[in-house]
C-alpha cells in the first residue's frame, strides 16, 4: 500500500537507552496503601466529583463526571472507600494542586457491573451515544498530552486514514514497545473500532525500526485485518510527533495552524487503542496504564500501574540508586521534573526516569546566541528557533507569533543541539503561556466592557421608566384635582363620572372629618381680632389657589409678604420641576423608542 | 484658453462634489483613536484615573486632557502599550491614582452581609447578585477587581482576595539561570 516513506526536516538522534527497561515483560504493580485520583486529565479536561467522603466504591465505578466541553470521566481504579476529596499536587510542571479523590483500597479489587458497548449496533444514527460512552469510559490520549478521545472521534470531518502511533521516539521510554509486544491483538482490535468510528478506510501503524519485536508482533496481529498495515519508520527523534508521523507515513504536510483531521488523517497512540478495545469489548473504563520505570535505578522495567498510584510507591519497585537527585515524568526531551514524590500516576504518565548528575548533568551556563543556525537545521516543525528565541527573550510576543511560535511542538531538538546551551524551549513555553494569559485577559476585558455598557444602558432605561411612572402618577393626581374642582363647582353632576364623584365624596368626607376633629382656636376671640383674622384669610385666599399664586398681592404686611412669596416660589418651582420631569420622561421615552426601532 | 479653463473648472467641480459626497458618506462617527485606547485599557471601570469608566478615560487621553499614566490596573505594561500607540514617551504610573496590585476579586463575607444592596448598585459590571435583605455574593469570573463595592458596604464585609494561581492560569516563568555559590 505504501510505496515510499517520506521524511521530515531535522530531528536528532540521542542515545535511546531503551534496552534497559524493554527486556522484562510488563508486570502488575502492587496495590498502594492509598490511591489519589486527580479529577483532571490535563489543563482543560476536568471532572467534578460525584462521590462522597466515606462512600464505598467498586472498581471501575465512576467517581468524577465529565465537566465542560473537554471534560472526561474519572473512575475508581479499585474497590475501596473514598477517604477524602481534597487538593493534591498534580503531575504538572507547575506543581500546583488540583482536586483529587483519595481512595483507600479494601483489597478485594471487586469490579462494578461492566457494560460493554456494541458500537456497530448503535450505528451511525446514534453517534452521540458512542461519544458519550468514550467520554464516560474516561478515554484520553495515552501518549502524554491526555487529550480526550471523544473530541477527536467526534470531529465532523471524515478521516480516510487512521494513524496508530507506535513510534515512541523519546529515549528511555519503552511502555508502548512492551505494550505492542504483549498486547498487539488488543491494540489492533481497538484500532479497528476506532477506524470504524471514524469511517477510516485504512489503518497505518508507525513503529520505529529500533523495536523489531514489537514490529513482528504487530505485523502478526495485523495480518487478520485487511486494511491495516504496519510501517517501519526510521529511528529519528521526534518521529512520534503527530504531524511528523503523519508526514512520514502519508506524505501529507499539515500547514501552519491546521490539524491532521482537516486532511482526513486522525492519529491515536497505541495505548489509547488498547484502552478503546477494553472499553468497548470488555466494558472496562480506563483504570491503569503501562509506566516505564527507568533511569538511575536497579531494576528498570515496565509496570501496569493503577491511575492514582503515588510515584513514591512505584520507586520502591525500581530501587533508585543513591545518587539519584531528581525524577523526570515523561521522557528526557519533553518531560518535566516531578514537583514532589507524592504526585500520582495519571493517564498521561508514560515514564518515570530517575535522574542523576551522571546521566543528566545540569546544563552548563547559558551563553549568548552565536547565530550558528544549528537549531533551524534540526527543527522538525520547519521553524527558525533562533528568531523565536530572540523575540521570546525580548518579550516581543507579536513578532514571535508572526514567526509561528504556536507551531512549535516543544520537542527540544533545538535546545539539544544548541552549542550555547540556551534552554530554548523554556523561552518558547514562557512566550506561549504569556500570550495565552494575555488572550484570557483580553477576553475578560471585552466581557467586562460589554457588561459595563449594558449596565449603563439598563440604568438609563430604569431612569426613563421611573420618570415615565412619575409622570403618569402626576397626570393622575392632576386629573384628581380637576375632578375635585368639578365636584366642588358642580356637585349636582355626579353621574357623568362615577369615579370622580366617588373621589369628590371621599374628599368631602375627609374634609368634614378634619374640620370636626381639628379644634378651632379662633372661636373664642374678641370680635376685632376675629375681624383681623378674617381680613388675613381674605388676603390669603388667592394664594392658596394656583392662579392666585401668580397674582401680586396688594400691600401685604412685611411678614406676610415674605411668607406669601416663599409659598409662591415653592409652588412655582414645584410646578416647573414637574413639567421638566414630564418633558424629560417624554424625551427619554421617545429616545428609547427610537433606539428600540434602531435595534430592530 | 477657454477650453482649458472650462476643463479645469469642470474637474474642480466634479472632484469637489465627489469629495463632498465622500465626506458625508464615509463619515466616521466616533474617534477611532478612542476605540484603540479603550481596547488597551483593562476595563475594570474602577474610576481610579479620575474618569467614570475606561471609555471616558480613553476619550480624555485622545483629547489630550488626561495623561497616559493614570491607570493603576493597567499597570506599567498598559502604559507601555499606550505610549506605543500614541507615540509618546513612557512614564511611570502616577501614584496619586493608586498603585499596581495583583489581580484580585471581591469576596463578600456572607455571615456579615445584611443585604443592603449598596454594593450591587456600586458594581460597574453587575458581578454581584442578591436582593434587599437577602445575602449577596460576588460572581468571581465576572469580577474585575475594581474595589468599588468595598467602600459603600456599611458593615465592611467585603474584602479583596488576590486570585490564586491554578493549573489553568499558571504561566511558565522567564528562564533564569541559577547562580551557584561556590565559596
Amino acid at each position: 500500500m505504501i510505496g515510499k516513506l517520506f521524511g521530515f526536516n531535522g530531528g536528532v538522534k540521542p542515545r535511546t537507552h531503551k534496552d534497559d527497561s524493554a527486556r522484562e515483560p510488563i508486570a502488575r504493580a502492587p496495590m498502594p496503601a492509598r490511591l489519589i485520583v486527580p479529577l483532571r486529565h490535563n489543563t482543560r479536561a476536568i471532572a467534578r466529583p460525584i462521590v462522597e467522603i466515606g462512600q464505598h466504591v467498586l472498581k471501575g465505578e465512576r467517581i468524577g463526571g465529565a465537566e465542560g466541553v473537554l471534560g472526561t470521566a474519572c473512575h475508581a481504579p479499585t474497590s475501596g472507600t473514598v477517604v477524602e476529596i481534597a487538593e493534591h499536587t498534580m503531575p504538572h510542571p507547575s506543581g500546583l494542586p488540583t482536586l483529587c479523590v483519595y481512595i483507600e483500597p479494601d483489597g478485594e479489587d471487586r469490579w462494578t457491573e461492566l457494560k460493554p458497548l456494541d458500537y456497530a449496533s448503535c450505528g451511525c444514527g446514534d453517534r452521540q451515544a458512542v461519544l458519550d460512552f468514550l467520554r464516560d469510559s474516561g478515554i484520553v490520549g495515552m501518549g502524554g498530552a491526555a487529550f480526550p478521545s471523544h473530541i477527536k472521534v467526534g470531529t465532523k470531518r471524515v478521516a480516510h486514514t487512521l494513524v496508530l502511533n507506535g513510534a515512541e521516539c523519546e529515549p528511555w521510554i519503552t511502555s508502548d514497545d512492551r505494550l505492542m509486544r504483549e498486547r498487539a491483538d488488543s491494540i489492533l482490535r481497538g484500532a479497528h473500532i476506532l477506524s470504524e468510528l471514524l469511517g477510516a478506510q485504512r489503518i497505518l501503524v508507525g513503529i520505529e525500526d529500533n523495536k523489531p519485536e514489537a514490529i513482528a508482533a504487530m505485523r502478526e496481529a495485523a495480518a487478520s485485518l485487511p486494511n491495516a498495515e504496519v510501517v517501519v519508520v526510521p529511528t529519528l527523534y521526534p518521529a512520534g510527533g503527530e504531524k511528523q508521523l503523519i508526514r512520514v507515513l502519508t506524505g501529507i504536510e499539515i500547514p501552519h495552524g491546521k490539524l491532521g483531521t482537516e486532511f482526513g488523517v486522525q492519529c491515536f497512540n497505541v495505548g489509547t487503542a488498547e484502552a478503546v478495545h477494553r472499553a468497548f469489548d470488555l466494558g472496562e473504563p480506563l483504570l491503569s496504564r503501562v509506566v516505564t520505570l527507568t533511569g538511575n535505578v536497579e531494576r528498570p522495567r515496565n509496570w501496569e500501574v493503577l491511575i492514582g498510584t503515588p510515584i513514591e510507591d512505584l520507586l520502591e519497585l525500581a530501587g533508585p540508586r543513591d545518587d539519584t537527585d531528581r525524577y523526570i515524568l515523561g521522557g528526557p526531551m519533553m518531560g518535566f521534573a516531578a514537583p514532589d514524590l507524592s504526585v500520582p500516576v495519571v493517564k498521561g504518565t508514560n515514564c518515570v526516569i530517575a535522574g542523576s548528575q551522571a546521566l543528566f548533568p545540569y546544563p552548563p551556563p547559558e551563553q549568548p546566541c552565536i547565530r550558528c543556525g544549528a537549531c533551524a537545521e534540526v527543527c522538525p516543525a520547519d521553524l527558525q528557533p533562533f528568531e523565536l528565541y530572540w523575540y521570546a527573550r525580548s518579550k516581543n510576543f507579536g513578532k514571535a507569533q508572526e514567526y509561528h511560535l504556536f507551531d512549535c511542538i516543544e520537542c527540544g531538538c533545538c535546545a539539544y543541539v544548541c552549542p550555547s546551551n540556551i534552554p530554548l524551549v523554556d523561552y518558547y513555553r514562557f512566550a506561549k503561556s504569556e500570550i495565552w494569559a494575555r488572550e484570557r485577559e483580553h477576553d475578560a476585558a471585552d466581557a467586562a466592557r460589554e457588561r459595563f455598557e449594558f449596565r449603563n444602558y439598563r440604568q438609563e432605561r430604569e431612569k426613563a421608566e421611573k420618570a415615565a411612572r412619575l409622570a403618569a402618577k402626576a397626570a393622575e393626581t392632576k386629573a384628581k384635582l380637576a375632578a375635585k374642582g368639578d365636584a366642588e363647582a358642580e356637585p349636582a353632576k355626579p353621574d357623568d363620572d362615577p369615579k370622580k364623584a366617588l373621589i369628590a365624596a371621599a374628599l368631602a368626607r375627609a374634609k368634614a372629618q378634619k374640620e370636626s376633629v381639628a379644634p378651632k382656636n379662633t372661636d373664642e376671640l374678641p370680635p376685632e381680632v376675629q375681624a383681623e383674622i378674617a381680613e388675613i384669610d381674605e388676603r390669603r385666599k388667592p394664594l392658596t389657589s394656583e392662579e392666585g399664586a401668580r397674582q401680586p398681592v396688594a400691600e401685604p404686611s412685611a411678614e406676610e409678604a415674605g411668607e406669601a412669596a416663599a409659598h409662591a416660589r415653592d409652588e412655582d418651582t414645584k410646578k416647573a420641576l414637574i413639567t421638566a420631569a414630564i418633558e424629560r420622561a417624554q424625551e427619554q421615552k421617545a429616545e428609547q423608542a427610537e433606539r428600540e426601532r434602531d435595534d430592530k | 484658453m477657454l477650453t482649458a479653463l472650462l476643463v479645469m473648472a469642470g474637474l474642480a467641480l466634479v472632484i469637489g462634489a465627489a469629495l463632498g459626497w465622500a465626506s458625508i458618506r464615509f463619515k466616521v462617527d466616533a474617534d477611532p483613536l478612542v476605540d484603540q485606547i479603550d481596547a488597551i485599557l483593562p476595563q475594570t471601570q474602577c474610576g481610579q484615573c479620575g474618569y467614570p469608566g475606561c471609555r471616558p478615560y480613553a476619550k480624555a487621553i485622545a483629547d489630550g486632557e488626561a495623561d497616559i499614566n493614570q491607570c493603576p490596573p493597567g499597570g506599567e505594561e498598559g502604559i507601555r502599550h499606550l505610549a506605543d500607540l500614541l507615540g509618546r514617551e513612557f512614564k511611570p504610573l502616577d501614584e496619586t491614582h493608586g498603585i499596581e496590585k495583583p489581580k484580585s476579586v471581591a469576596v463578600i463575607d456572607e455571615d456579615l452581609c445584611i443585604g443592603c444592596t449598596l454594593c450591587i448598585q456600586a458594581c460597574p459590571v453587575d458581578a454581584i447578585v442578591g436582593a434587599a435583605k437577602q445575602m449577596h455574593t460576588v460572581v468571581d469570573p465576572l469580577c474585575t477587581g475594581c474595589e468599588l463595592c468595598v467602600a459603600p458596604c456599611p458593615v465592611d464585609c467585603i474584602y479583596m482576595e488576590p486570585l490564586p494561581e491554578t493549573v489553568e492560569n499558571w504561566k511558565w516563568r522567564y528562564p533564569v539561570f541559577k547562580l551557584e555559590q561556590t565559596s
